[in-house]
């Protein structure tokens, strides 16, 4: 009997030996997240120091971005980052949520398969592809049909009229945000079909069963039930929205400017990093760059977290319910 | 298996000496390169010279073409032979990070517009209204002060949509240098440097940039540097130089202004000509340098020094192909005069004197 057990209790050490091994290893890789998101984050504050202890608060409050007297502020970066990924969420929600609704419910079978796919390809398009479709065919169709109209209709609109002013340069924060709209709508668009997709069937007949109508189903039932994803989705598509570079870089003009109007020039802060390291004489410049680029890191930490803590909320609502 | 497993070990080992080997043999010949980074502005004559002499002498140039920031950055932190930059140092910045600089060649920055049926030349143009276009002063084609200046042409009431260069570049410094010593306000208000914060206008990235932005706006100014305005033939301006006369920009009006500049009573060669006296000068006009170590311990910096005097003296007409402009000989002496004399590899002279 002995000599039926002892090879096998040594075969049960060694497997208990290269479980350890296996976990270790799994540690080890998920450690390393942290240990890259530590170093990043300690090499941004590092290469910041200079500028922030030189331009202190005012590093976040001042619009000046001027080399030559060597004064920075991050403001007009900061401005043009929210408010061309804002344009784009305006812009790109609806219309995914259109585009879900349509494939999930309303579209026939036989031509699902076939729009899903296109839109998948979209989201593999370059972003300099789209960089440089903004500034050939984009810009001069902006700048000599749409703008004009623009100008002409809503320059005198009490309250916003301001947004619409100056002259139709083509490029632009509007033109940016249009571009990001595009680029993040299929990663918003995927993920709510998935989660519409998943909303139980027996849910959907129940409510149309007590004579509800399409849209009185897609509403309360199934946004509903897929909450969640739909916020996940769009959080998704912010967080790309907000680092683009090239194709941001080729339509914002790349002004250091706080205009009031949505047509004038402006600048993101991944552009402003794009444009100028390279050439950036002198330690501040170089240091203030870099500090551009923590506080874009700032911005996207914390609106994944604003987004998990939404989500933790919504699920704790549901559960009580 | 066990068989496999030792074949396997004898392949990688055979392998790995044969990569070792290859390394070691590029390796050798890696040593003879000379390497260098900076400007954009000059890359493609560099290019050109580095091939020339590639074929003529098998040393080779490794020249990156990242900025002149980049470049003055890279040689500071001597992790390359010679830096490049569009903007010529102040001496007393060379004096204090041990460096010298000299002129290698020379181009301009050339004014080009989009305005429906205007040509190539056609429009004229002086620098104190050019200042008041990018300040956001002059913001309609048919203003008076430009409308003054164009008697002839029928200028539309269309908004003017300045284009300046958003990295930081050698084309800007030369651009802001000429604005600022014409027009007091906008010294004061922005500056001369590589990159500025422009009161007005919209940025885009390099030359190409720059181009296709006034081609596809309508409306638009913008500056490019000359070789971009031979090539794409676009429509550029005619300027009022320091003597008062029109030009148009050509090789010649270059080096009509680098004529006219006295490099001899230039410390450290710090020398920019915008805005130089002569009737037919250019007045956007500007070198483009070279960098080095007074004291170094590169190996390299001989070979560097022959490359830039076959360039000074065998170089000329390959410049002039891609519309640059050489340096003159007498310049060219001056320079090999301050190799002779300062640069020193290992408390060695590298160069001997004539």
């Amino acid at each position: 009997m002995s000599a039926v057990t002892l090879p096998f209790k040594r075969q049960l050490r060694r497997e208990a030996r290269a479980e350890q091994v296996f976990r270790a290893l799994t540690v080890c890789s998920a450690a390393l997240v942290l240990i890259v998101l530590a170093g990043v984050l300690g090499a941004l504050v590092h290469g910041a120091w200079p500028a922030l202890s030189t331009f202190k608060f005012g590093f976040l409050t001042r619009e000046v971005w001027n080399p030559v007297t060597i004064q920075f502020g991050a403001l007009a970066a900061l401005y043009g980052t929210v408010i061309t990924s804002l344009i784009a969420m305006v812009i790109a929600v609806p219309l995914a949520f259109g585009i879900a609704v349509f494939l999930t419910e309303t579209c026939p079978l036989w031509l699902r398969g076939p729009i899903a796919t296109c839109i998948e390809l979209l989201a593999a398009v370059p972003s300099i592809v789209f960089g440089i479709w903004g500034l050939f065919v984009l810009a001069p169709l902006l700048q000599h049909h749409v703008q004009p109209w623009v100008i002409d209709h809503f320059e005198d609109l009490p309250g916003i009229g301001h947004l619409f002013r100056g002259p139709p340069y083509g490029i632009g924060l509007a033109t940016a945000g249009f571009v990001l709209a595009i680029m993040v709508l299929p990663f918003i668009t995927s993920v709510m079909r998935e989660v519409f997709l998943s909303t139980p069937r027996s849910l959907k007949e129940a409510a149309y069963g007590i004579g509800a109508t399409q849209w009185e189903v897609i509403w309360d039932v199934v946004l509903p039930n897929s909450r969640a994803g739909v916020i996940g989705g769009i959080m998704l598509g912010l967080g790309r929205a907000l680092g683009e570079t090239m194709a941001v870089t080729f339509v914002v003009g790349n002004a250091h400017r706080i205009s009031s109007s949505l047509l004038a020039p402006g600048t993101t802060i991944s552009a402003s990093i794009a444009n100028e390291f390279t050439e950036a004489l002198g330690p501040l410049y170089t240091s203030s760059l870099v500090a551009l680029g923590l506080l874009l890191f700032i911005l996207t930490f914390i609106i994944i977290a604003a987004a998990r803590l939404l989500l933790a909320r919504l699920e704790q609502r549901g559960a009580s319910v | 298996m066990k068989q496999t497993t030792k074949r396997w070990i004898v392949a990688m080992a055979g392998a790995l000496t044969a990569l070792s080997l290859m390394a070691g043999a590029s390796g050798v010949a890696r040593a003879q390169d000379i390497s260098g980074a900076g400007a954009t502005f000059p890359a493609p004559i560099y290019a050109k010279w580095a091939e020339a002499y590639k074929q003529q002498t098998g040393v080779a140039l490794n020249y990156q073409s990242i900025g002149s920031g980049g470049g003055i950055k890279q040689i500071e932190a001597a992790t390359v032979t010679f830096g490049a930059s569009d903007m010529p140092l102040m001496p007393q910045v060379l004096q204090q990070n041990g460096l010298v600089q000299w002129p290698m060649i020379i181009g301009g920055a050339i004014p080009v517009v989009n305005l429906a049926g205007v040509q190539p030349g056609q429009l004229l143009l002086d620098g104190p209204t050019i200042a008041a276009i990018y300040l956001g002063d002059i913001t309609r084609w048919n203003d008076p002060a430009i409308q003054k200046l164009n008697p002839r042409l029928k200028l539309p009431k269309q908004d003017i949509a300045p284009i300046y260069r958003a990295d930081g570049s050698g084309t800007n410094f030369l651009f802001t240098n000429f604005l600022s010593k014409v027009s007091p306000k906008f010294a004061q208000q922005v500056g001369s440097n590589t990159s500025v914060q422009w009161p007005a206008g919209l940025g885009a990235k390099g030359n190409e940039g720059v181009a296709n932005q006034v081609l596809q706006t309508a409306g638009a100014i913008g500056y490019v540097e000359y070789a971009y305005v031979v090539q794409t033939h676009m429509t550029y301006a005619r300027l009022r130089n320091a003597a008062g006369y029109y030009v148009a920009p050509s090789a010649q009006a270059f080096q009509s202004a680098a004529a006219n500049a006295d490099w001899a009573k230039a410390p450290g060669f710090y020398q920019v000509l915008t805005n130089e006296p002569g009737a037919t000068s250019w007045p956007i006009t500007g070198a483009s340098f070279i960098l080095l170590h007074v004291q170094s311990h590169d190996k390299n910096t001989t070979a560097a020094l022959k490359f830039f005097d076959w360039a000074y003296n065998h170089g000329q007409q390959l410049a002039q192909q891609l519309d640059y402009v050489p340096i003159p000989a007498s310049v060219v002496k001056m320079v090999e005069a301050k190799w002779s004399s300062a640069l020193r590899v290992d408390g060695q002279a590298v160069w001997p004197a004539k």
